[in-house]
This record gives structure tokens, sequence and C-alpha cells, in this order.
């Protein structure tokens, strides 16, 4: 059975299964006004999911619980409330080990509870979607928004994207598992948004039609066997590679995880056909550019719309994957800055921190302006710091 | 998946691995009377293992998955300890993910199945230690319990962590000295059967692996039921003859000892009225208890 045969078939719910090349790009849309929450709600209702597990923390409970609504008016196979993040994710992966398309939610310190497993996903080739809703993760306890989050969890092999908007959110979603589910892929994905200022406000989305849903997840294409005993082989190692101390022991444990890392560069064309480039430029070849993703990006972006009346041009990129992480693109979008600020909603700065990490030169890197703990970042901010160094600049030159 | 789908192609017959071969050729699997009694006369499910010599898990192991009622249709979730140096061995699909969350993978597995399979039986069957099962996982096993997860979980009791060198458990008797319990352990080894009663299991069974008869009928009720009805749960106390500092042939005797009347590992079967009533009715006893008179008359 594989997924293609399905297109132009109908699910259990009686939509329509279609090309997906059509439904992104030909399907009728109707615009909607709605939270970030409801968008959850109409991308699963469009995703085949077969198994959604959830828990409740703020900001993601709303989309977490309408998910259940879902299961209830049978768009989503099962579902149900788990213990707690650490187990959520655990049921996810047990879900997804025995073939199942796996969707689920969290945000900040359910993030961090539930850490432990993505490495194991990643490691597992598990293709199980979560959306993460960042908020902070500090003491003193805060619900606020802050991106520290996914700074914290880059580097476990998961396919990250972050999306600016309710519209970006709402196509991320469904691309997000077919990209993740392609065989050369075959690894988890987080979708973030920023907490609060997706998840709880409204805005314009416009919105596939309610009775076509992409093609269901095929197990069967899986590069690693599915849990579900109906593929051989049913003896899968000769030698359990655990607490080896050997040579095939080490250089298996190795290879694999350059596999996984590499997996996920090899998402990369998957993700350029589907989201058109892991990057956005607008007048990249500005002297001073902004770059960074999520909402501090769409903040830049009209920071540079207040410097541009006043004759400063300034150019935005905005980062739409983190992982795999634009590096090239991103060479090639700032070759020609002598400035480029990276504002961002956390405390450390990670994003220019991966920026400066990628491009020679990299003291044209200004790491901010960050805030954090649910601070703001108003443009203004933004064009305050961007004058700051300016003015400072001219000083160097001049003095 | 019927035992046609591991058939070996002819043309790759003579490069397929040896024990692949004699799977195919000569096991139980698919084989509807299978029991303990097939241990070493036909191919049995683990390969081999890499527990210490005279282990008596290793023996637990084995009868339990001569006993599996379905494995062709069974998959096993494990966890992180000794077993999860033998899971890799054996020839069902098998879990082992992280330390303690067993229970958890195996509900959303089993919900997985059920939901692309309905009109198959898929048995999941969650094997792990007791510092999985009640110190790090306990959390994950008792919900699964209350939410009436329909798997059998199985506890390889052996008192200590015995992979990580013999530390303290939940299970581990108050005052027995271990490491991480310098003093002696200063609390009751905690009532686990107990608490599977209360938290929703369908059939709790507490037992050592002395006596594979036993093994046997305890592992198929406790699959079969939980495959119906609800939750279910064993405990088999498997010593770790290296950490309570017993000889590699003293493992059977330590168990007998365990079980005697009023001794910790003192046989304990409850099964509720609902399983029962299914049990009688869907899966009468074997007829080996005829076979018994038989041999009786025999003498």
């Amino acid at each position: 059975m594989s997924s293609k045969s399905l297109i132009g078939t109908v699910n259990k719910k009686g939509q329509k299964i279609v090309d997906p090349e059509y439904l992104f790009n030909e399907a009728p849309r109707e615009r909607f006004f709605m939270t970030g929450s409801e968008v959850v709600k109409e991308a699963i209702r469009r995703a085949s999911v077969d198994i959604s597990v959830s828990y409740p923390i703020t900001p993601q409970s709303e989309a977490a619980a309408l998910v259940g609504e879902l299961w209830v008016e049978g768009y989503v196979g099962d579902y149900f409330r788990g213990e707690n993040e650490f187990a959520v994710m655990s049921e996810c992966a047990g879900a997804s080990f025995g073939g199942a398309r796996v969707f689920t939610t969290t945000s900040g310190p359910g993030t961090l509870r539930a850490y432990e497993n993505f490495p194991m996903w990643v490691g597992s080739r598990l293709p199980i979607m979560i959306n993460f809703m960042v908020r902070g993760v500090n003491s003193p306890l805060s619900i606020q928004p802050d991106t520290l989050e996914i700074g914290l969890v880059i580097d476990t092999g998961m396919l990250i994207w972050h999306a600016e908007t309710a519209q970006e959110f709402y196509d991320y979603l469904l691309k997000g598992f077919l990209v993740a589910e392609e065989p050369d892929v075959h690894l988890p994905i987080a979708i973030c948004i920023d907490g609060f200022f997706v998840s709880h406000t409204k805005d314009d989305v416009m919105i596939t039609p309610i009775d076509m849903a992409i093609p269901p997840y095929d197990p069967y294409r899986s590069p690693v066997p599915c849990m579900d005993m109906e593929v051989p082989p049913v003896r899968m190692m000769r030698d359990p590679f655990v607490m080896k101390s050997n040579y095939i022991s080490y250089a298996t444990q190795a290879s694999w995880q350059q596999e996984t890392r590499a997996a996920c560069e090899r998402s990369r064309k998957h993700t350029v056909r589907l989201l058109g480039g892991l990057i956005e430029e607008d007048r990249s070849d500005a002297e001073i550019l902004i770059v960074s993703s999520g909402t501090a990006l769409a903040q830049g972006r009209e920071a540079a719309r207040i410097l541009a009346k006043e004759g400063i041009r300034v150019g935005t990129v905005k980062i739409k994957t983190i992982r795999p992480f634009p590096t090239e693109e991103i060479r090639q979008a700032t070759k020609n800055a002598r400035l480029i600020f990276v504002p961002e909603f956390n405390v450390v700065g990670w994003m220019a921190r991966e920026i400066k990490a990628c491009i020679p030169d990299n003291h044209r890197v200004i790491a901010g302006p960050h805030v954090a703990g649910g601070m703001t970042l108003p443009p203004e901010v933004i064009v305050d710091e961007i004058k700051k160094v300016l003015a400072k600049n001219k000083e160097a030159i001049h003095g | 998946m019927d035992k046609e789908k591991i058939k070996i192609n002819p043309e790759f017959y003579d490069i397929m691995p040896v024990e692949y071969q004699e799977l195919v050729e000569n096991a139980t699997y698919g084989k509807e009377d299978r029991g303990w009694k097939d241990v070493g006369s036909s191919k049995e499910l683990i390969e081999e293992h890499s527990l210490c010599a005279g282990c008596p898990e290793s023996i637990a192991f084995r009868h339990i998955l001569a006993s599996l009622p379905n494995p062709e249709e069974t998959v096993m979730v494990g966890s992180t300890g000794c077993t999860s140096l033998v899971f890799p061995h054996i020839a069902l699909h098998n879990i082992h993910s992280l330390f303690g969350n067993q229970n958890a993978v195996a509900s959303g597995l089993k919900r997985a199945l059920a939901y692309r399979f309905p009109d198959k039986i898929k048995d999941v069957v969650v094997l792990a230690g007791d510092g999985a099962t009640v110190d790090i996982g306990l959390d994950m096993t008792l919900q699964s319990w209350f939410r009436q997860e329909k798997f059998a979980t199985i506890c390889f009791d052996n008192e200590l962590y015995a992979n990580t060198g013999g530390q303290e458990s939940g299970l581990m008797q108050k005052g027995f000295v271990g490491k991480m319990a310098p003093a002696g352990k200063q609390f009751e080894k905690v009532d686990m059967p107990g608490l599977a009663k209360t938290s929703g299991c369908h059939y709790v069974a507490m037992l050592t692996s002395s006596k594979p008869n036993r093994v046997e009928k305890v592992i198929r009720n406790a699959v079969l039921i939980a495959r119906e009805i609800g939750p279910t749960y064993v405990q088999i106390y498997t010593p770790c003859i290296l950490e309570i500092g017993k000889q590699m042939m003293e493992g059977l005797q330590e168990m007998r000892d365990s079980e005697g009347p009023g001794q910790r590992f003192e046989y304990q079967e409850f099964i509720t009225d609902e399983a029962k009533a299914y049990m009688e009715a869907k899966h009468p006893k074997k007829k080996r208890k005829k076979k018994r008179v038989e041999e009786k008359k025999v003498d």
C-alpha cells in the first residue's frame, strides 16, 4: 500500500485524499480569522493523523484539547491525555513505532521534561510531529513567550521549523509531515511558534477545503522496520550494541549518529520544494541586515520599515528552518552586509551564536537586541539598537 | 504476520544466517500448542543471550517466550537493564527506547496497532526489571493500568539494580545491604501486586521462575486477559545470583527457598470476575489436566 496510490480515495472520515502539490498550490482556499490554537485544529483535521497524545501546559493547552475534539469528530484515529510530558513523548514513540502518524504539542517546561525522548525519537527514526508553542523555562516561573526552548533542542537531531505567522503555521503543520516522513529523512519534526504571539492572537489564515486531506503515513516506506510484526526481519540483531566495548559497536553507534544528522541535511531538497527555501530574503543587498526567525523577525521587519522612512536602508532575512540550518543560504544572503542584527526573544542570543558560527567576518553580527521573561520587543527598540551601533561606528571611523 | 512472510527466498537461502534458517524451519513461531516444553527441542525465539551463566532471568525469559500464545502477532516492549541485553536477540519485534518508559511506549504502541489492525489480534507485552517497573517507571506503570491499557506487564524482580551493579531498588527487601543502601535498606519491599490490584489490573500473579509449568500458565493468562479485558501484571522472582553472593548453580534453590509458605515470593494469583468469566468462556484450560490424569493411571 503506497500513499501515492491512495490519492483520489476517501479516508475514514470521508475526506478525499489529494496530491499534496495540488492541495498546497491549486486547491481553493478560504479566509478565516483564527488563533494559532485554532490553526492547529484546522491543519490536523486535514492531516490524516492516526494518534495524538496531549498534556496541559500553557500556552499549548487549548490546541492540544482541540485535537481531542477532532478525535471525537472522527478526524483523528485515537487520542488521550497522558500523565506528563516525558510519558506523552514515550506514548507518541510507541504509536510511531507501531506505524501511526503521530502529532503532539507542548511548551517550555513540558519540552524540557520530555527532553530525553527527542534524541531517542531521532535515533529510532520516528517521524513524529511535535508543535512547540514556546514559552519561558526559567525560575521564577514564567509562562510568557520566550524562545530559549528552541535553542535547547537544536542539537537533538530533530528537524526544527519556526513559523512566524498563523498562515505559515498552518502550512508548516501540513507540509512538515510530508518532509519528515520521506524515506531518506524519516525524522521527528518540531514546528515551533512563539507562544501567545501566535498561539493566542487572531490572524487571517487561508485554509484549504475541509473535505480534502494529505495522504496518510505509510510506515512501510520507513528506512527501519515498523514494529508491527507485519514485516521481516523478526530477528533484528545478532549482537546488541549496548555496552559492548569493541570497535564494531562504537563504529555502529558513531555512524548511526552521523546518518541521522545526514538525514536531517537530506530534508533540504524536500523542504525547498515545499517551503520555497529555508530562508526568505527582503532587500538583503542592504548594508544593514536584520536576520532572525519567528515573531522577532516580524518586529525586525517593522523596524526596517521605520528606518526606511528615515532614509536608512535595512534588509531582512527570515530563517524558516533552524534544523537543518540554512548555512550556505545565510552566507550568501549576508555576503554584502556590513552589520547583521539578530533580534531574539531569549536571554542568551542562541540565534546570533548560530549565525556567527557559519559566516566569515562574524564581528559583523550584533547579538541583539534580545529580550526575555515576557518582555516585548517593540520595533523602536530594534531601531534604537541599530542607530546606537551606527553612531558608535561613525565615532570609530571619525574619532 | 504468518510464518509465510519470513520464508526465505530459495535463491538467497544459503547466504542467510544459519539461525534465521533454523527459525523458519523449526521454530514454535506459529504453533498453537506451544509451551515451555518446546524449549530445547525446537528453535527458540531467543537465539542466545549475554546474561551471566546460571542467571535465572535467562531461563525465565526463555520460558516466557515459549509461553506466548501468539508470538507471530506479538510485539514486546523492554526497558533498560539486563533484559535489554537479551531483547536484541529475540525473534519478535521488540522496542527498547528509554529507562522506565516501557508502559508509556506500550500504551502508544497498543493503540496504534489496534487502530491500524482493527480485525487482527496484536498482543503487546512489556517485560522489564524492577527498577524500570517500580522505581523510575512507576508513574507510567500505574497510569497505564488506570487507563486500562490492554497489554501485559511482566516484571523481572531481582530486588536490585542488577545491570548497574547491585544498587537498592524499591523491590529490595528491607534491611538488605546493597550499593546505595550502605546501612541496609530503610523501608519495606514495595507491595507491587497490591498496587496492581488497586490500580485496575484484571490479573495479577507473583511467582518465581522455579516452576516452568506455572510460568507458562501465568504468562498465557496475562497475555490473553490483557488482549480482551484490560491490564495484567506478573511479577517473577529472578534472583541476581551475582549480587546476592550465590554461585551459578544456586539460582534454582534460591527461588525455591523464597517461595515457600509465608515467604515473600509465595505464589499469589488474583483474577477479577470479569477476567475469570472471559477465560472460562474463550480460553478453557488446556488438555494438560487430562494428560496428567492419564499419566497417573499409567502409574
